[in-house]
């Protein structure tokens, strides 16, 4: 166990080297970016005697290194600054809206990893049959078109004619769980539909791949049902490439639905992102980054530690 | 009365009861139709939707608005902001749903002779939703704001020409110019100049979001909704709906969508390109109120080939607008004369005589102008107007019949208006409403204006625009926006192809006023508190 504490803390040390290198590409690309927030706030009718006032009471007449030190030796503190739009702390102003991406990602995925899993393994045990390919041609052209085109067509079909869950995600704070699940219903399935795909692939694969291995021809000899051959032989084996798929899809889900918060108008973090990036809101920018980077190392870190863990061999090496 | 004209007042009073039609156009059908006018009147009055009534939250779907919004009237710049604006705080002054000038905070108003001072005096009952009275304070508070060496507000420009601003008394309020300015409480109207409360220091209160307006702040999160209820101690007229929910649905489809299942209901704007589809919902009422917003194509005039008029003209004339209006603006747009002044504003002139698409008169200028074979650039991008690039592209086309060859250059998006705009020689730009023809000209065609986006320079233009700036008689006024209309019309530098439409949407059940003030979308943006729901 004492490698896995130590594979684990040099992982994380590595994701925060990964992090600071985000933030210095993040901070220079919205640096290159043409114009800056004060012309993006006062728009067309900025004055250059505006634009100079407003850059001045920002800082931003300051260069941009010594902005981006600035900015760094308050976040290794945790303080990641303020808002340059509203003047509001960075944790706050997005906080809210991380929760409402992890409850749309956590919705998905409740509805998304069992049914991929279920179905991945049912169709590796119906293969070639007439439901494995049925299955197969519906998963994939879901995962083939466009995220805001499966919208509208569950838009036209489950609000529009037939009225059955609302078309905008609209929160409110004292909306009830019920309430709440009805309303993200829409944005939740397509998500569902997005990443269903790739998984129930992967487990397909995983498990036919090891139905050629000796082990599992002997199981079959020896007379187990099918059934029981693939989920107690072959899924134990199969683990680690579809723990590993699965976490790259819930980093998809908290990193991805930017075109679904705009189709269903849902008040996430990536409409925040994008709001950031068109006012070149560069706190802002840099935390939401930051956040979908930190997402991924350490989801593809759980990936590494699960696989790990379901294999025996890797546990006690010798 | 034939059986056809029977159906057909059948129809003009069901559009009518829905509230689909105007009394004027009712007028016209119903006499068209063949009834006299006091019978039409009288079924005017029987089908037309009912007095107001109260009630019910109004959910207002707003086509643009940011995470990044705040409170501060200075940097106003989104709808959602400027619609919340109009809901949450007051003005000085409001315009009119029949687009003349009204009282809001300010009861009434007289300049003095040379109208160089202005006196305002407020309305004793209007308070904040704190429960304070609005004083004069207040008042200078929030329009220092925009004044000073300090503001960052877009605003500081319309108040250049203000010396000072005193009170005399809690409710009256002084502001005095540089020189003679008629229109200033039109300028009171503008978005930025919003009532805030003011601090001790002579500093406003833009952070908490308190107001005067019809409708308080009970919750609400920027870029993504705000819900509101009744201010009952409100000063003006109307806010029928118990509680408003303003809903930012940046997303055209989102939107539209959220309108037709009734998840809201009203939006302040409908994509074009969709609107005759949606027409044919009868749930749906669509509004297409020809507006001051333009499209203007400004020429370099200091530049070549455009420092010459005649081939500025030719340009003008080489563009057929009735085509541009009908595939680009959809027939949402008010066809434009090349003089920036909308029939949607005060003044405008209605007898000069329209410039038509003529390919022949625009190569004869072009031969007496030495210029034959003229090849040009404009520069565009999709952000100005949606369809911008398709209508630079179809300009292009309609001036080969002049022998002109129109290069379209597509510039990005980002940063158009610091880039391209006032710099590049041609481009394509998008005008907001403004209320009168003097603060459109001062702000963009005056020759010493920072955005004089033409550099067009002339005398007389100018000479006039600084007399009918100070000018109390209405009639002289006008006479001077004529003379002025057709200078711009003939010598400027700038193309106009249309006003373009404001074109927005309510459910059926949705009342309104009969006519709807056409200085921003949904009804000046006071759709909050001019709306009701019929049933």
């Amino acid at each position: 166990m004492g490698d896995l504490t130590r594979l684990v803390l040099k992982r994380l040390g590595l994701g925060l080297l990964t992090l600071l290198v985000v933030s210095i590409l993040i901070f220079f690309a919205v640096e290159l970016l043409p114009g800056d927030i004060a012309e993006a706030v006062l728009g067309q009718s900025a004055t250059p005697e505006t634009v100079a006032e407003m850059r001045r009471q920002l800082g931003l007449d300051q260069p941009a290194v010594w902005r981006y030190l600035q900015w760094l030796g308050g976040a290794v503190q945790g303080d990641f600054g303020v808002s340059l739009v509203s003047g509001e702390p960075v944790s706050e102003a997005i906080g809210d809206r991380f929760v409402n991406t992890l409850f749309l990602a956590a919705y998905a995925a409740v509805i998304a990893v069992p049914i991929s899993i279920i179905l991945g393994v049912t169709v590796a045990l119906l293969r070639n049959t007439l439901f494995d390919r049925v299955a197969n041609v519906l998963t994939l052209t879901s995962i083939s078109s466009p995220e805001f085109f499966l919208g509208y067509i569950l838009i036209l079909f489950l609000a529009v004619k037939t009225n059955m869950f609302p078309a905008i995600a609209s929160l409110s704070s004292d909306m009830s769980l019920s309430e709440l699940l009805n309303r993200t219903f829409l944005p939740a399935l397509t998500l569902v539909l997005v990443v269903t795909a790739h998984m129930m692939r992967m487990t397909r694969a995983a498990i036919i791949n090891l139905l050629a291995s000796p082990y599992i021809e002997m199981a079959r000899l020896k007379g187990t049902p099918p059934w029981k051959v693939i989920v107690k032989h072959a899924l134990p084996n199969a683990w680690a490439p579809i723990i590993n798929v699965i976490a790259l899809n819930l980093a998809y889900l908290i990193t991805g639905v930017v075109l679904v918060e705009v189709v269903f108008v849902y008040p996430g973090i990536g409409q925040a992102l994008v709001d950031a990036v068109a006012k070149r809101d560069f706190p802002i920018v840099q935390a939401c980054c930051l956040i979908f980077a930190a997402t991924f190392i350490l989801l593809n870190l759980a990936a590494d530690v699960g696989a790990i863990l379901t294999n025996p061999r890797l546990r006690h090496p010798k | 009365m034939t059986k056809k004209d029977q159906e057909l007042i059948d129809r003009i009073a069901e559009g009518a009861r829905k509230g689909r039609i105007s009394r004027r156009d009712f007028m016209y059908y119903s006499t068209a139709a063949g009834l006299t006018a006091t019978t039409a009147t009288g079924l005017w009055t029987k089908s037309a939707a009912a007095a107001p009534q109260r009630g019910g939250t109004f959910r207002w779907g707003l086509h643009d608005g940011n995470t990044g919004d705040t409170h501060d009237p200075g940097t106003y710049v989104t709808r959602t902001m400027i619609f919340l604006a109009h809901t949450h705080r007051s003005y000085l002054t409001m315009i009119n749903g029949d687009g003349s000038l009204g009282p809001d905070l300010a009861d009434s108003w007289e300049a003095s002779a040379d109208a160089s001072e202005w006196t305002f005096n407020l309305n004793q009952n209007a308070s904040f939703h704190s429960g304070r009275k609005v004083t004069a304070d207040d008042v200078i508070a929030s329009l220092n704001h925009h004044r000073g060496d300090e503001t960052t507000s877009a605003a500081k420009a319309l108040l250049t020409d203000v010396v000072e601003i005193t009170k005399d008394g809690d409710h009256t309020v002084k502001v005095k110019l540089t020189g003679g300015n008629a229109d200033l409480p039109w300028l009171m109207t503008d978005y930025h100049f919003a009532i805030c409360p003011a601090n001790d220091d002579g500093t406003i209160d833009w952070k908490s979001g308190d107001g005067s307006g019809p409708y308080k702040i009970d919750s609400g999160e920027f870029g993504v909704q705000f819900s509101l209820s009744r201010h009952d101690g409100w000063h003006g007229e109307g806010a029928w709906f118990d509680k408003v929910d303003i809903i930012t649905l940046n997303d055209p489809n989102a939107r539209q969508t959220a309108l037709v299942t009734g998840d809201v209901d009203s939006v302040s704007l409908i994509e074009l390109k969709t609107m005759a589809l949606l027409q044919r919902d009868p749930n749906i009422n669509i509004f297409n109120i020809p507006s001051a917003g333009a499209i203007t194509l400004p020429m370099l005039c200091d530049t070549p080939p455009f420092d010459n008029v005649d081939v500025r003209n030719a340009l003008k004339l080489s563009m057929n607008r009735d085509e541009i209006i009908e595939k680009i603006a959809f027939g949402a747009a008010t066809k434009a004369n090349d003089f920036h002044h909308s029939p949607a504003q005060p003044y405008w002139p209605d007898d000069i005589p329209q410039r038509e698409y003529d390919p022949d008169q625009a190569k004869s200028l072009l031969k007496k102008a030495g210029a034959e074979g003229l090849s040009v650039s404009i520069s565009t991008a999709d952000s100005v107007y949606a369809g911008a690039v398709d209508m630079a592209v179809l300009y292009a086309e309609q001036a080969k019949a002049s022998g002109i060859n129109i290069d379209v250059v597509r510039e990005p998006n980002d940063g158009y208006y610091s880039d391209v705009w006032l710099k590049k020689p041609w481009c394509l730009v998008s005008w907001g409403a403004r209320p009168t023809p003097d603060v459109m000209y001062t702000l963009a065609y005056k020759s010493d204006a920072a955005w004089n986006e033409s550099r067009w320079q002339n005398e007389r233009f100018n000479e006039l625009l600084l007399q009918a700036k100070a000018e109390l008689d209405d009639t002289l006024r006008a006479e001077m926006y004529r003379e002025m209309a057709m200078l711009a019309r003939d010598d400027g530098g700038t193309v106009i192809p249309f006003f373009n439409n404001f074109v927005y949407a309510a459910r059926a059940n949705v009342g309104t006023p009969d006519q709807l003030a056409a200085s921003w979308e949904s009804d000046g943006a006071r759709a909050a508190s001019r709306w009701w729901f019929t049933s």
